[in-house]
């Protein structure tokens, strides 16, 4: 039984990190209906931007961890990815507005494979290890909960957890409750008819992209801080997962990038862990997972929380 | 048929070169055996080259990156067999990239030598295909017996199903061990590129072995022993010479503190020829040559040993040279190559401690 509590945590702090990368592809879509696939990219960028500004921050600690240093790491990241989101958005995706939707898609693949070249020339290919930001270890359970002591949960587990919690909410928050997030809604419904209504569609475009790409770099840094090596490639598996997580939620729909995060990571980690007992070979995880992927889109096309628009003609 | 026509082409376009191939990992997860397994050979030919070539001819290396990427190799072994028209081709470090190569290089008629694939199956696609190092069956049961040495009787296995080499080297341990008296309490897999373990680790836990075999490549391992510590598992860890990489113990911190491994040499073994080979590879690149640095030298160096014998890079003369190769001396060992051209060489097992490899013993084939 406590196994299984154990793995269950496992799998919530494996979808957390999927839920977390799969905000931003999802919120990114849900605007402008394209799918970023340099997204895993950018998240890639925000763990090496950690990488370097964290030995000078640290300083002020004397190199010890400390939490207002991670957050400063954490915040100086995603203004730094923020960045990097709005000037690939002006470079590479403006000039193709107009063109059609997979001429995009393909310079997203174009600007994924620049940034992973980029990388291993500027950053080595070899991994690197990240400093460890807040001291991560695990939490001591009290006594007084019994046969739960022998639980392992590490404070960055909880850190992954809380923050992509806090993250949902505030995106939610701006998407529906803000004037520009009012703007990013109604340019999604219609570009035309927003731009008519006074709306600047290059700046909500511009904020949509910028608010995406700080997503990512937030979750470069919190992922780096629970799994210390990062290389230039470390975007790629990521990526696709959080991608599929958004597409199990219904893509476009925020809380359902959460859900479909956290089911496909607790769904890996029962068939790992239980494998021996299932007679699947643990090999079989991702082909057990996107089986699942697949039955649920059969019976819900749309995803788990994904609605369904009726296309005019 | 083939290869007279590639040497026919040779000989046309140039009369004071050797064309010789090397497909590597220079980027991606595999980047550190690429990149010295590269450095290795580059050294040795310019040392050859220095000294007069062989034949009379300078040797130009002609260097491909695979960027660690399956499907890769083939398309660029290609390119160095058609366009390049080289005469011999050195390559891979892993077994999965070398056995998508091989095919290739036996159908052409193009020798290829593999610094440091130690799967099994490498050399048995064909006579065009040999290599300096030791293999699997050989490097498992070197870790079994050691295991059963240390008196661990209790052995978790976790694997990583995507590399024809871990799956053939944990085969082999297992085969081993189970035949000496011990006992696997598990096998648990993960794949490569995966950057979190917990759920092999919280299954692997309850089993409380005396010890987790993992013979994964560095990238992997060092996660491995870093959320091991972090479950509270003490056990120490065995492995292969995939744990060779620059990043392991910057990534594994003490986690793999007390940890084995099985390797091709030992950079602080005293011999002389070790020594003045980690001089020269220092002073040319700035860093400690690890194992496959010293085994792309020794490729490229029996390389060039079998041209001057064959007398000519014409096959199958060259090929039947390299087969014949007895007695080389190598950095990592006397090289000779047995009936199907693997070298039969011994092993040395390493383990960590003070943030360092440290030499602990030499065992004979």
């Amino acid at each position: 039984m406590i196994e299984f509590i154990q793995q269950l945590i496992n799998g919530l702090s494996l979808g957390a990190i999927y839920a977390l990368i799969a905000l931003g592809y999802t919120m990114v879509y849900g605007v402008l209906r394209f799918i970023n696939f340099a997204h895993g990219d950018v998240f890639m960028v925000g763990a090496f931007a950690g990488f370097y500004i964290a030995p000078a921050v640290l300083k002020f600690s004397n190199g010890n961890p400390s939490w207002t240093g991670a957050a400063i790491v954490l915040i100086l990241a995603m203004v730094i990815c923020a960045i990097l989101g709005i000037v690939i958005e002006k470079l590479a995706y403006r000039p193709l507005r107009d063109r059609p939707r997979l001429t995009v898609l393909i310079t997203a693949i174009g600007v994924s494979l620049f940034l992973e070249n980029f990388g291993q020339y500027a950053f080595g290919v070899d991994p690197q290890f990240f400093p460890d930001l807040i001291g991560d270890h695990a939490i001591t359970i009290p006594a007084w909960c019994g046969p739960f002591t022998d639980l392992t949960i590490m404070v960055s587990q909880v850190l992954v957890f809380v923050i992509t919690i806090v993250l949902l909410v505030a995106l939610r928050f701006i998407v529906m409750k803000t004037k520009l997030g009012m703007a990013m809604r109604a340019l999604s419904v219609n570009p035309l008819a927003t731009s008519l209504m006074g709306v600047n569609n290059d700046v909500v475009i511009s904020f949509t992209f910028g608010l995406g790409s700080a997503l990512a770099g937030a979750a470069g840094i919190l992922i780096s801080i629970q799994q210390p090596s990062i290389d230039p490639l470390m975007g790629l598996q990521p990526g696709i997962k959080a991608f599929v997580a958004a597409v199990l939620g219904g893509i476009g729909n925020i809380p359902g990038a959460a859900l479909g995060g956290v089911l496909l990571g607790v769904i890996e980690t029962l068939v790992v862990g239980y494998s021996d007992r299932l007679h699947i070979p643990s090999g079989y995880r991702d082909a057990v997972a996107f089986f699942l992927l697949i039955l649920i889109l059969l019976f819900k096309p749309t995803g788990l929380l994904g609605r369904v628009e009726r296309e005019k003609v | 048929m083939l290869a007279a026509l590639c040497l026919g082409t040779i000989s046309a376009l140039g009369q004071d070169k050797i064309e010789v191939g090397e497909y590597a990992s220079l980027s991606g997860g595999n980047a550190s055996f690429g990149q010295s397994s590269h450095n290795g050979i580059a050294l040795a030919f310019d040392e050859i080259n220095a000294a007069g070539g062989v034949l009379g001819k300078q040797i130009d290396l002609i260097t491909e990156d695979d960027r660690s990427v399956a499907g890769e190799p083939s398309t660029i072994v290609r390119k160095l067999i058609s366009q390049d028209h080289v005469i011999a081709i050195l390559g891979e470090i892993a077994s999965s990239k070398s056995l998508e190569a091989a095919p290739i290089c036996q159908e052409n008629k193009i020798p290829m030598i593999s610094p440091g694939s130690t799967n099994e199956k490498v050399t048995q696609v064909g006579d065009y295909i040999s290599r300096v190092c030791f293999i699997d069956p050989f490097q498992g049961k070197v870790m079994a017996k050691f295991a059963i040495s240390k008196g661990w009787k209790n052995v978790a296995i976790l694997t990583d199903v995507k590399q024809d080499y871990c799956v053939g080297l944990a085969n082999a341990f297992r085969d081993s061990f189970t035949a000496s008296g011990g006992a696997v309490v598990k096998n648990s897999t993960y794949s490569t590129g995966d950057k979190d373990f917990r759920a092999q680790l919280t299954d692997i836990k309850p089993t409380h072995p005396d010890a987790i075999f993992v013979p994964g490549y560095y990238g992997e391992v060092a996660l491995i022993a870093r959320q091991a510590r972090q479950f509270g598992i003490k056990a120490p860890l065995l492995g292969g010479d995939g744990w060779v990489g620059e990043s392991l113990l910057k990534v594994a911190g003490h986690a793999l503190d007390g940890s084995y491994f099985s390797n091709h040499y030992s950079q602080d073994d005293p011999s002389p020829v070790i020594q003045s080979f980690v001089k020269t590879y220092q002073a040319k690149f700035g860093q400690v040559p690890d194992a496959m640095a010293a085994l792309g030298y020794d490729a490229a160096k029996m390389l060039a040993d079998a041209i001057t014998r064959a007398g000519t890079t014409g096959e199958p003369q060259l090929r039947d040279a390299i087969a014949g190769t007895k007695n080389f001396k190598g950095v990592t060992g006397d090289i000779t190559l047995d009936a199907d051209r693997n070298a039969i060489k011994a092993a040395v097992i390493l383990t960590i401690a003070n943030g360092g490899f440290q030499f602990v013993q030499r065992v004979a084939p």
